[in-house]
């Protein structure tokens, strides 16, 4: 469905993305992860034709974004992650406007949209317009003028940052129901239990590079193994304590106050460790997060 | 370093943005025609009647007469610029609206040519209101048949300004950028074409400025079309008029192109 090679974009100064290259597969869903600054959302704009590529080759369903970026963007739905729906119409308007600009027949657009309305529980606010909207509204309404045109790619950029609990997993439930439906999803996020819940396979980026790319689950056995054990103790401890342990298999990584082990099974570990009474925080399944962190560290994004 | 005279890639799809434009037009449409044809109804028969009371006659007609055909095109000029400066650029920065619609099979062409002709519909709503208004009070007295020329003349007038505009949006850093615009561009078109007294006895840098100004070729066509003297002559303006409308129309579709597609 989407094939990116070598995708390079420089702007005047900086390298957004840099080299680039990954297949996206019909009706599958394809997370990118990494922290701000990443190249996620560049990404999206090229992959989307709304900005133009420096080098390297991206196909959408076999056409070259250079060339067809007409015929691309009426087969994609983007789900933005800054807000533009379009404040001067009412929330039914802002669906059949956007059905417009897509050349969806009038009546075709007027029952997508009320469908549209109903599946992400917007039939009260049909007349509203979009300043009387909540950002869990808002951003229910994008998804559903992302879909007025019944795309075979749906894109979401960053789609439940800023949401209360209950509408993110209400939005997560929307999007596995849609994928069910066999729609091929691309999305960006920086919650790793975003990626979990609806990813197939991530890709984790940063400075512009794919550092790693895999299903979620098994890249965190593989790279993390299936536990944590967080310590917090000092470093002259730490060593002391390592020294002891080089009969246990597992990895470690220390940040500031706390020592993190990693390990395949940690059964053993936490026993020795309970039994000689070290200050033990948490034991805990190995996550996304901890493989996010690893791999691109734990410096400040800004 | 791309041209801003590469040819624009403009569809039918414009059409879709002029749509959008006049849906969220209904919703405030009485406001903004308060807005667009107060001042010129005010100047027309405030400095109509009221410098007319004082003048015999202007170049052989009345006051209030002389400026009316010039006032028509003065109106298209406003609200075409209003449209596609204050309209465009919040739109464009404010609303991202463009960025949405960017999102679809629209081009950057359409959006702006969407726009463009937009502000020229609004022209020729203001204009067409206030030629309505110049028939009734009895000033009209070329053939009534010069309404069609008369209606193409403000609709080219509105697309060449409105065009105008887009390209000090896509210069635009802020709001207050449009100040300047106005101030530099159309205030001396206001006093200097020839809508509210002859340009004659004014030294010849003036009159040489005046011939560099769009608006002078409109007043005239305007005057001729609306007075009991119609000449050919005036109508050589049309064709000049409508190259620079193409070409303000290239380059300001190239000038949002470089602002927004990054």
């Amino acid at each position: 469905m989407i094939i990116t090679k070598d995708l390079v974009k420089k702007y005047e100064e900086t390298t957004a993305v840099d080299g680039i290259s990954f297949v996206i597969k019909k009706g599958e869903c394809y997370g990118f992860l990494g922290p701000n600054g990443a190249g996620k959302t560049t990404t999206i704009k090229i992959i989307n034709c709304m900005s133009p590529l420096t080098s390297g080759n991206v196909l959408v369903n076999e056409r070259h974004v250079k060339t067809k970026p007409r015929e691309i963007k009426a087969l994609i739905g983007i789900v933005p992650q800054e807000e533009n729906l379009d404040p001067d119409l009412t929330v039914l308007n802002n669906l059949l406007v956007y059905a417009r600009y897509f050349e969806v027949p009038s009546n075709e657009a007027e029952s997508r949209a009320e469908e549209l309305i109903n599946f992400l529980n917007l039939s009260e606010k049909i007349d509203s317009h979009i300043n009387e909207l909540s950002g869990g509204m808002k951003r229910r309404l994008l998804i559903a003028r992302a879909l007025i045109n019944n795309p075979e790619i749906l894109i979401l950029d960053e789609p439940t940052t800023g949401l209360d609990p209950q509408v993110r997993h209400m939005i997560w439930q929307k999007l596995r129901q849609l994928k069910k439906n066999g729609i091929t999803m691309l999305l960006t996020t920086h919650y790793m239990e975003e990626a979990s819940q609806l990813c197939d396979r991530i890709a984790i980026m940063d400075k512009g590079k794919i550092l790693i790319e895999g299903n979620p689950v098994t890249l965190v056995e593989e790279k993390i193994g299936k536990e944590v054990l967080e310590l917090r103790i000092n470093n002259a401890m730490e060593n002391e304590l390592l020294q002891k342990l080089n009969r246990f298999e597992f990895t470690h990584d220390r940040v500031g106050d706390t020592l993190y082990m990693f390990s395949r099974d940690g059964r053993e570990l936490l026993q020795y460790l309970v039994s000689n009474d070290y200050p033990l925080v948490l034991h805990r399944p190995a996550t996304l997060e901890d493989l996010f962190l690893k791999l691109t560290g734990r410096g400040l994004r800004e | 370093m791309k041209s801003i005279f590469k040819v624009p890639d403009v569809s039918f799809r414009a059409y879709r943005v002029w749509q959008r434009n006049r849906d969220s037009y209904k919703r405030y449409y009485k406001a903004n025609l308060i807005g667009s044809l107060g001042e010129p109804v005010m100047f027309l028969f405030g400095m109509g009647l009221g410098i007319g009371g004082y003048l015999a006659s202007m170049e052989g007609v009345s006051y209030i007469q002389f400026i009316a055909s010039g006032i028509i095109m003065v109106t298209a000029m406003y609200s075409a610029t209003f449209e596609c400066t204050f309209g465009s650029y919040t739109r464009m920065m404010g609303q991202k609206t463009y960025d949405g619609i960017l999102a679809t099979p629209l081009s950057v062409g359409d959006i702006v040519m969407g726009d463009i002709l937009w502000g020229a519909t609004k022209s020729l709503i203001s204009g067409g209101i206030m030629l309505t208004i110049i028939i009734m009070a009895g000033l009209m007295k070329g053939p009534l048949i010069f309404i069609i020329p008369l209606l193409m003349l403000i609709f080219l007038v509105g697309l060449m300004f409105a065009s105008m505009a887009m390209i000090a949006t896509a210069l635009s850093p802020s709001y207050e950028f449009f100040s300047y615009y106005f101030t530099l561009t159309l205030t001396p078109m206001f006093f200097f074409s020839g809508v509210f007294f002859p340009l004659d006895k004014f030294p010849l840098i003036v009159k040489g400025l005046s011939y560099c100004l769009p608006l002078t070729y409109a007043v005239k066509i305007s005057r001729s079309l609306v007075s009991e003297n119609f000449s050919y002559i005036a109508l050589s303006g049309f064709p000049l008029l409508l190259a620079l409308t193409i070409i303000l129309i290239i380059v300001a579709v190239n000038m949002i192109e470089k602002r927004i597609v990054k």
